[in-house]
């Protein structure tokens, strides 16, 4: 049975915003779940809900069992982390882990014992006796982090907590938020609009749009197999290409060929259980999605395109190339560098290829 | 004004970037704009230190740092809404120092959008046309917002209000006012942070391809390493108020002058593993051998060698793979990250806490066992000399990496001093 369950939820604004239009899923106990969809998508409302600073308009919230959706949020057990420190100035770092357990009414000697083992496990012991004020960005978040598991709270929920770190803090915080969660087993529920965070953070990812689920699935999923096209372009870097086709026959494969003429392809025939109809021959349309990492560099392949933007990212490079068939994306060895302007000829591996219906844009 | 007449008048400045470890003019010619010694202070705060910058005429420089290292301060100095303490900025080789920010036809770009919210799109981008003493007739006036507003895929938005825009449209707008008054230099500051990652990826596109096409030159100041690395023809590393290298994205990622500098660009950061040279191997803090000295050492291997028995080696994460063989030290992994097509390893070896990217599927468990490899052609050996204390490997936690970079005192003197790392071996077609 699931841990927390969310049901038919929604919120619609007294404006008539539908923030929220009737979300359901539900997280294991343990489980790292990761709400992800660009501004506006309606996750933050939900985890707001969740943590009970937002009512719901409908819909039900389950927690170990137990219906919250009206309760205050001071009796859903739950630690929220939200993007900002929003640590206590005046508070050691050590009163400020230990405040939450002051509030509940542990003894002295309890909270001190618990404050030293979340300070050691997340390496804060030797920064106790310092004001937030004397700490990294890096530092302040760990100890934000660290009064949320001191409670050991049933649910975290934790609200773009990494927005105003730079870069490199960001890699090591989600390390360590990984590591800590693996380690409490504390069920967690995740917003961001970062789709990279998404995919190197979550059991489980649940993609948002217009207060709408898009897929739920693992990362691996929602990577390989986007349920839609929207899913396709928002995850990844960058999001998957697309082509638009006709389907010209059925002979095992599906046997497509792109609008401009240039490209024909042969597809595995889709097996997802999703497919809605066997797409049919003749004048039906669809579009091709390949990742970037699956367009390749190929003096024989059969798309002939320019070079618009060749993009040096150190390991790699990010080339947008316009063909007949559009704009290509492709990832290319960083150390030959093909200037805007130059000729290339590509080719794709179809074996990794999505398709999506040409009207509905679900995935067959 | 054209190429060759800017090259004319640009003929008596030089191109040297005296100060600047790597000195590099962009494609040869005389630069548009050039930054000579400018230091500024406000208060105790050294903001700039003995600054020297070249910018080429159709140039995308990337100022790089971490929050304080100057970057805004050397925009508005450059835009002349700071007047340096010390220092000249030359520009088509005339002295503008003491110009004021409309005497120098500079347009500046802020990370918050800075639109009338109240206005039209329309409105907002004839304000700067509309400015008095500039009398643009009304007719080009529309000619140049319907221009903008084609390149930067806005026309539709031009009769809403700049309020009811999303961020990336008002970014849109805000990067349309600076150029419809096609100003001969653009001044970027962190435009694109505050937007949605996905839509920081298309705009970093749009905006370069938007420069070359305009061929109007431009400083984009970033802490975005992707940013700098993706769109800089140059790109210049600034620290607490120094400049630390000018190189392309390519030579500052693959030949830094320091540990700082290596740290700056790349995700994840460059792992640096604190080594010492015994028996012809160069072993780690724990006595682990990674290397043979001959693999890294260049010049300096020979047996009598002078060369420094201790430094710290710089390692991509996706120059370790996991082929080391039966007899290579074993780590141990501690999480896996996976990404789309690569998974990011972190892993207790050697005493350390190494990052390793690997293409997606190959990648190992946590707590799994591996034996890495460094590529030691692609290692960076930096002598100790002004060295950073080494973060992640004497105290393993998770965030040493950043927080030591803000924090550790011993890295002021490693900026002003020379380290030169030595490289082995050269890369074949470096530019």
């Amino acid at each position: 049975m699931s841990f927390l369950r969310l049901e038919r939820l929604a919120k619609t604004y007294p404006d008539g915003t539908r923030a929220v239009d009737g979300v359901d899923f539900s997280a294991d106990e343990g489980e790292f779940v990761v709400l992800l969809g660009p501004s506006g998508c309606g996750k933050t409302t939900t985890l707001r809900m969740i943590a009970g600073l937002e009512l719901p308009s409908g819909g039900a919230i389950r927690l170990a069992g137990r219906d919250i959706t009206r309760l205050r949020p001071s009796q859903r057990d739950i630690g929220m982390v939200f993007q900002f420190y929003a640590l206590y100035p005046h508070l050691r770092v050590g009163a400020n882990i230990g405040f939450p357990l002051r509030a509940a009414g542990l003894t002295a000697g309890a909270i001190e014992e618990r404050v030293g083992a979340v300070a050691a496990q997340m390496g804060l012991a030797p920064l106790l006796g310092l004001y937030p004020r004397q700490l990294s960005g890096g530092d302040q978040q760990k100890v934000s982090l660290a009064r949320a598991i001191v409670r050991r709270p049933a649910l975290f929920l934790m609200d773009e907590p990494l927005g105003t770190l730079d870069a490199d803090q960001r890699l090591a915080m989600r390390e360590l938020i990984r590591a800590v969660q693996r380690e409490s087993r504390v069920t967690t529920i995740y917003v961001t609009h970062d789709q990279e965070e998404a995919m190197s953070l979550a059991d489980r990812i649940v993609v948002m749009s217009g207060g709408r689920i898009r897929q739920v699935g693992t990362p691996a999923d929602i990577y390989d197999r986007p349920a839609d096209r929207f899913v396709a372009a928002f995850v990844g870097s960058p999001g998957m290409n697309f082509i638009a086709c006709t389907v010209a026959g059925i002979n095992g494969k599906l046997q497509l060929i792109s609008e401009s003429g240039q490209l024909r392809l042969d597809v595995p025939l889709p097996t997802a259980p999703r497919a809605p109809t066997t797409p049919s021959a003749g004048d039906a349309r669809a579009t091709l999605g390949i990742r970037c990492e699956h367009v390749h560099v190929d003096a024989n392949g059969p798309i002939v395109g320019r070079v618009v933007s060749d993009q040096y990212l150190g390991s790699a490079r990010l080339l947008h190339v316009d063909t007949p068939c559009g704009r290509l994306m492709l990832r290319a060895e960083s150390a030959l560098s093909r200037g805007p302007g130059a000729e290339l000829r590509l080719s794709l591996d179809a074996s990794h290829a999505s398709v999506f219906d040409g009207a509905t844009e679900a995935r067959w | 004004m054209s190429g060759s007449a800017v090259r004319d008048a640009l003929d008596t400045v030089g191109l040297s970037t005296a100060g600047a470890p790597s000195p590099r003019a962009s494609s040869g010619s005389a630069p548009f704009f050039s930054v000579r010694g400018v230091s500024k202070r406000f208060g105790a705060v050294r903001a700039l230190e003995h600054v020297d910058l070249d910018l080429g005429s159709d140039e995308l420089l990337v100022v790089l740092g971490p929050t304080g290292a100057g970057k805004t301060t050397l925009l508005r100095t450059i835009a002349g809404l700071e007047r340096p303490d010390t220092g000249s900025l030359r520009m088509r080789g005339g002295e503008i120092t003491g110009l004021s920010p409309a005497e120098r036809d500079v347009a500046l770009v802020f990370q918050n959008f800075s639109l009338y919210p109240r206005w039209t799109v329309r409105k907002n981008l004839e304000f700067p046309l509309r400015a008095p003493g500039r009398n643009v007739p009304p007719a080009e006036i529309q000619r140049r917002i319907e221009w903008a507003a084609e390149l930067l895929n806005i026309t539709r938005y031009l009769d809403r209000e700049a309020s009811r825009l999303s961020g990336g449209e008002m970014q849109r707008v805000a990067i349309g006012r600076a150029i419809v008054r096609r100003p001969k230099l653009f001044l970027m500051d962190e435009p694109l942070t505050n937007l949605d990652a996905k839509l920081r990826e298309v705009l970093r596109v749009e905006l370069v391809q938007l420069r070359r096409e305009l061929q109007t030159p431009m400083i984009f100041v970033t802490h975005d390493q992707a940013e700098a690395l993706s769109m800089a023809d140059r790109v210049v590393v600034l620290a607490e108020g120094r400049v630390l290298q000018v190189g392309t994205p390519r030579e500052i990622y693959e030949r830094p002058v320091s540990p700082v500098v290596a740290l700056q660009l790349g995700q994840p950061a460059i792992n640096l593993l604190r080594v010492r040279r015994e028996g012809g191997q160069w072993l780690s803090t724990d006595g682990t051998p990674l290397l043979a000295v001959a693999d890294t050492g260049s010049a300096d291997t020979s047996p009598a060698d002078t060369s420094p028995a201790e430094g710290l080696l710089g390692v991509r994460p996706e120059h370790l793979s996991l082929d080391g063989g039966s007899l290579a030290p074993q780590g141990v992994v501690v999480s896996v990250e996976y990404i789309g097509p690569t998974t990011t390893l972190l892993v207790e070896w050697a005493g350390a806490r190494v990052h390793i990217v690997l293409p997606r599927r190959a990648a190992p468990r946590p707590g799994d066992r591996i034996r890495p490899r460094i590529d030691a052609a692609r290692a960076v050996f930096f002598p100790p000399e002004g060295a950073p204390r080494l973060p992640g490997s004497a105290e393993p936690t998770f965030l040493d990496r950043g927080s030591a970079r803000r924090s550790d005192p011993s890295h002021a003197s490693s900026l002003s001093s020379a380290a030169h790392p030595t490289f082995h071996p050269p890369t074949k077609d470096m530019p």
